[in-house]
């Protein structure tokens, strides 16, 4: 795809490297060792004309403005694999990849399905463009009803906020009703917001829309001060990631934590409901935002690993250094874009990862999961005999009677 | 060059439509209104023009819901003047706009007006045409592709079945547009805040809407599913034998 951009000034490499100093711990970026760590961690590194290592060269030679008319700063997924590994611990996704996508959005180079999904998302609440009065439609017909705060404005105990692909995305929904009926087996007074709902924002923020983040957050923040509730749940780790590490900024700040950890809180009270067997090996994806960017493995394991017949097997790839789906940070709205780049998608990688690992199920605990990894096994013949599955849905599945 | 792009606005179709309980009209009450695509279209037309070869670019609207923020969208695109027609606009359609619109143009006296070529709501017409009729000046519609000359313009228009014509214009002319040459560009959200700030979108009162010429409806329904399928079964032969039954039956033989 050819970038043509507005012309930029000679100066742009110093003005912009001035303002990635002012981001947190952005002057970390004088102590590149250029060491090559990260562009050898990063999955399209190979790909990229200006992998992360040498953008940072780059910007020092001064000469970014060529790497801007590159395609390689929309190959990055922001899976902080990067950030990760630095032993100069430069915040290299937060300081550097993401402003720089904030630039060629403000410079108007923008491939056009990340394009769709952020005009979606200014107009509708959700980048997939669903109108928003259905965002509670997956509730329809589950008992007990699902207590949609606008209606019944009951104080409650916990906020579910369920998320964009969980609410809307036909192969999500399974998982999001799974997690409903496990809340009301645990006997947990919940309620969602529904259509009051906004998108969390956090994978536009990363995908460069900082004013579309903010605005999203504002209006969630909005919502959340009508009701009365103790704590936030959440389905999708980028929501989790976004009210933890980036809403108390702008003045929203509740305790917040991923679904997986709410239950294994509950574990004295969830294992005897786990009844059946689900006898299978079962590969556990860490997802980017839950595990790397917010250090939670054990947790989501430990739900697997309660279940009767499991058998856990660990992927080449796990934990800190755990393979990218290639969804987070825009990646979701970037597929054809990277996969004409590519000619792969890292959750083919992952998925082949999983079969060599032996696993019969892809555990996953983020919605864009799901149709992610379904898609590349669809594609992959050595892996037709995986299932993937949410984390809810194997839990929901042991309790079923 | 002085560019006027006349829009307006149409029935969101990612909400559900309803029949409002006339029988004849759309229910307003979850109606939600998006820029006509075509529209969009021209507008992201006429800011290349401008990029190309100056000029100004004057983006006018209809007082709607919405209204507002596309048309700082499009001033934070490089539109350089905003004007919105306010009144009572219940029941127009697309002659009372043209003429609504022709009032204003008349005043503006621009070069070039661009127009989206249709609108997935046009029951009498489409404005492009029938606005250049009221001002007196040339059209062509079906345009994807605009090249500046002398006191004209070279429009590309595409025929079906791949044809393509070039055709010189001179100026005044109205243009339909049926796609800009690049897809409408993107601005960041920041941007548009900021425009917000400092855009100011000059409101111009609207004399009496003049529906002259439009249609009436007489009904409004969803489309009714009617069932005529009928799945013959047997070996070749035996469908063959049925299927000319059918057409006897059918009086087409």
């Amino acid at each position: 795809m050819e970038i043509t951009l507005s012309p930029l000034s000679q100066s742009f490499s110093k003005t912009f490297i001035t303002s990635l100093f002012e981001t947190e711990n952005g002057e970390r970026i004088r102590t590149c060792l250029q060491c090559g760590t990260c562009s050898g961690v990063c999955p399209f590194g190979y790909i990229m004309q200006y992998p992360p290592g040498k953008m940072i060269g780059s910007l020092r030679s001064e000469f970014f403005d060529k790497v801007i008319k590159t395609d390689s700063v929309w190959m990055c997924v922001s899976c902080y694999a990067c950030t990760e590994f630095c032993p100069s611990q430069i915040p290299i996704t937060a300081a550097l990849m993401t402003r720089a996508k904030e630039e060629m959005l403000l410079a108007g180079n923008i491939p056009a399905e990340l394009q769709a999904a952020l005009e979606n998302t200014q107009r509708y609440g959700n980048p997939l463009g669903e109108s928003p009065r259905k965002r509670a439609d997956w509730t329809i017909g589950i008992q007990p009803e699902i207590n949609i705060l606008a209606k019944t404005r009951q104080p409650v105990d916990v906020l579910w906020f369920v998320g964009d692909y969980a609410s809307y995305h036909p192969r999500m929904q399974s998982a999001t009703k799974a997690l409903a009926k496990i809340l009301n087996a645990l006997g947990i007074k919940f309620g969602i917001l529904g259509p009051e709902e906004y998108s969390d924002g956090d994978s536009q923020r990363l995908a460069g829309e900082r004013g579309l983040f903010e605005m999203m957050a504002q209006k969630n923040g909005q919502i959340f001060r009508r009701y009365k509730f103790d704590e936030i749940i959440t389905t999708d780790p980028h929501a989790y990631n976004a009210l933890k590490n980036e809403y108390p900024a702008l003045g929203i700040s509740y305790p917040v934590k991923h679904y997986t950890q709410f239950l294994v809180e509950r574990m004295e009270q969830l294992q005897p409901l786990l009844k059946n067997e689900v006898k299978a090996k079962i590969a556990y994806h860490d997802p980017c935002y839950l595990g790397r960017a917010n250090d939670v493995f054990d947790e989501p394991r430990a739900l697997l690993n309660a279940i009767p017949g499991v058998e856990l097997v660990e992927m080449s790839h796990q934990r800190t250094n755990s393979l990218c789906c290639g969804g987070g940070g825009g990646g979701m709205w970037l597929d054809g874009f990277q996969w004409e780049k590519a000619h792969t998608r890292l959750s083919e990688w992952r998925v082949r990862e999983a079969v060599a690992a032996g696993a019969e199920i892809l555990a996953v605990a983020c919605p864009y999961e799901p149709p992610r990894f379904e898609d590349a096994v669809k594609t992959i013949q050595a892996a037709s005999h995986l299932k993937v599955r949410e984390i809810a849905e194997l839990l929901a599945e042991s309790m079923n009677n | 060059m002085k560019i006027v792009v006349p829009i307006k606005f149409v029935p969101d179709l990612v909400e559900e439509l309803t029949i409002d309980p006339s029988g004849v009209a759309l229910d307003t009450a979850w109606l939600r209104l998006i820029i006509n695509e075509f529209d969009d279209h021209a507008v992201e037309q006429a800011i290349l023009l401008k990029e190309r070869g100056g000029g100004q670019v004057i983006v006018s609207t209809v007082e709607a819901d919405g209204s507002d923020d596309f048309l700082f969208t499009a001033a934070a695109k490089g539109a350089d003047q905003l004007i919105k027609m306010t009144g009572d606009f219940t029941g127009v359609n697309n002659h009372a706009l043209a003429r609504a619109y022709a009032e204003l143009l008349k005043e503006l006296k621009p070069d070039l007006v661009l127009t989206g070529v249709q609108a997935h709501n046009d029951l009498d017409g489409s404005v492009g045409p029938l606005l250049a009729e009221y001002l007196g000046m040339p059209y062509v519609g079906y345009v994807a592709g605009i090249t500046l000359a002398d006191g004209s313009v070279i429009a590309r228009k595409e025929y079906p079945g791949g044809l393509i014509a070039e055709i010189d214009v001179k100026l005044p002319a109205v243009l339909g547009i049926q796609a800009s040459e690049q897809p409408p560009r993107y601005v960041a959200y920041s941007k548009i805040r900021q425009v917000m700030g400092t855009a100011k979108i000059e409101e111009r009162p609207n004399a009496d809407l003049n529906l002259d010429g439009g249609v009436s409806i007489s009904r409004m329904f969803q489309p009714e599913a009617a069932e005529r399928a009928e799945m013959i079964d047997g070996d070749a032969d035996a469908v063959a034998e049925k299927i000319v039954a059918i057409i006897k039956e059918a009086g087409v033989l």
